[in-house]
């Protein structure tokens, strides 16, 4: 457990967190190597069947990354986003799985540095949780733990 | 559209916890259209379900399958090649499409995973609202076209009752009063003078007063 990684799959829109993950590495701000990002082309294109399968595949920790309020590319899929993540959340807390594992946050294309904070702090938050029960009960899981 | 809601994950789970493969069956119908049991609706349960059984170290093979109508018998067939490798269905259809997988394959454990409501429509996007009773005998022709068996809380045929307030029914404030719409609607058209014609006592025989009904067509046969 104390040597625990957790896997972060982060669904970012190409239009403002993929870029300010890419503006992250050009400001050479390191962010945990956990998070391992899924670019889509707006965060409204993530559907609550993408955040459940990421988690029953073994992911322990889902980030689904839009852009700032009022400023979705496609007019308001972040707000479509982030109303499927309350709808999987609780669908999580009846599986008996921590919602807290999913999550909706949002930034412009310029937050390099909000990118690699919330990286970084989400990562610590899902290590504090332990790994995904799922694993857990499977023995086994997809995703790579380091040992 | 027929409407319905999946139940809770822990009532369905239990019905198959001894389970160790299933048939999830969906239908491509009203449940779709309402989103509680087509093709998205039957890949989010079959996840939930995989995750629970995982978390408790157990196993579940889950058979996804969405039939096109599941109240009708050929559709139901296409279940027939996998059904003996399983040991129960889920249906997230309505009542009428679990009843008919039942009818279909009698030795078969069937377990419903929505809970079938009302005949509705839907208002908005993620919004629907009840809207007949299927009576057998509709008289929308005489209320503006505005339904008070289903949309009003007394199923009063000459409404408005005493709790009739500001266009909302005593009952809450977030249900209209239908005979306050009908009232509208009337005007609307200019009929408004029809609102007096006092509606007959209703036959309720053609309803379910008349026991289980069933259409029969002999053209069709
Ligand atoms: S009058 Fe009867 S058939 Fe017509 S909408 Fe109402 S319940 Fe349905
Ligand atoms: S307030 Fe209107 S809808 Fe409510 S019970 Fe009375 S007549 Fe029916």
């Amino acid at each position: 457990m104390e040597n625990f990684e957790p896997v972060i799959v982060a669904f970012c829109c190409h239009y403002c967190a993929y870029t300010a993950a890419d503006m992250a590495g050009s400001m050479r701000l390191s962010y945990p190597a956990n998070v391992k990002i899924v670019r889509v082309p707006c965060s409204g294109k993530v559907d609550s069947i993408h955040m459940m399968k990421a988690l029953e595949k073994g992911a322990d920790g889902v980030l689904v990354a839009g852009c700032l309020e009022g400023d979705c590319h496609f007019k308001s899929g972040n707000t479509k986003a982030a109303k499927r993540v309350t709808f999987v959340k609780k669908l999580l807390e009846e599986v008996g799985i921590e919602s807290q594992r999913l999550a909706m946050v949002t930034m412009s294309a310029g937050m390099g540095t909000r990118f690699a904070q919330i990286a970084g702090e989400f990562t610590q938050a899902i290590r504090k949780l332990g790994p995904n029960p799922v694993c857990a009960g499977r023995g086994t899981c997809a995703t790579a733990k380091v040992a | 559209m027929i409407t319905a809601e999946r139940k809770p994950l822990a009532e369905i789970i239990d019905s198959i916890d001894g389970c160790r493969r299933i048939v999830l069956a969906g239908c491509n119908e009203c449940v779709t259209v309402c989103a509680a049991g087509g093709r998205k609706e039957v890949a989010m349960l079959a996840s939930a379900l995989q995750m629970d059984f995982m978390k408790r170290g157990k196993t579940l093979e889950i058979h996804e399958m969405t039939l096109e109508r599941q109240c009708d018998p050929e559709y139901v067939e296409q279940l027939a090649p996998f059904i003996d490798q399983v040991d129960a269905v889920v249906s997230m259809a309505c009542g009428c499409g679990v009843q008919e997988v039942v009818r279909r394959f009698k030795s078969k454990r069937v377990y419903p995973a929505v809970n079938t409501k009302f005949m509705g429509a839907s208002e908005r996007p993620g919004v629907w609202a009840e809207r007949c009773h299927g009576c057998g005998n509709c008289l929308l022709g005489l209320t503006g076209g505005i339904c008070p068996i289903a949309r009003c809380s007394k199923r009063l045929m000459n409404g408005p009752c005493g709790g009739s307030s500001k266009g909302h029914c005593e009952i809450s404030n977030d249900v209209d009063c239908v005979w306050q719409l009908i009232w509208d609607r009337m005007k609307e058209l200019g009929i408004e003078a029809r609102y007096e014609d006092v509606i007959m006592a209703k036959d309720w025989s053609t309803e379910r007063g008349g026991g289980p009904r069933k259409i029969v067509r002999e053209d069709l046969q």
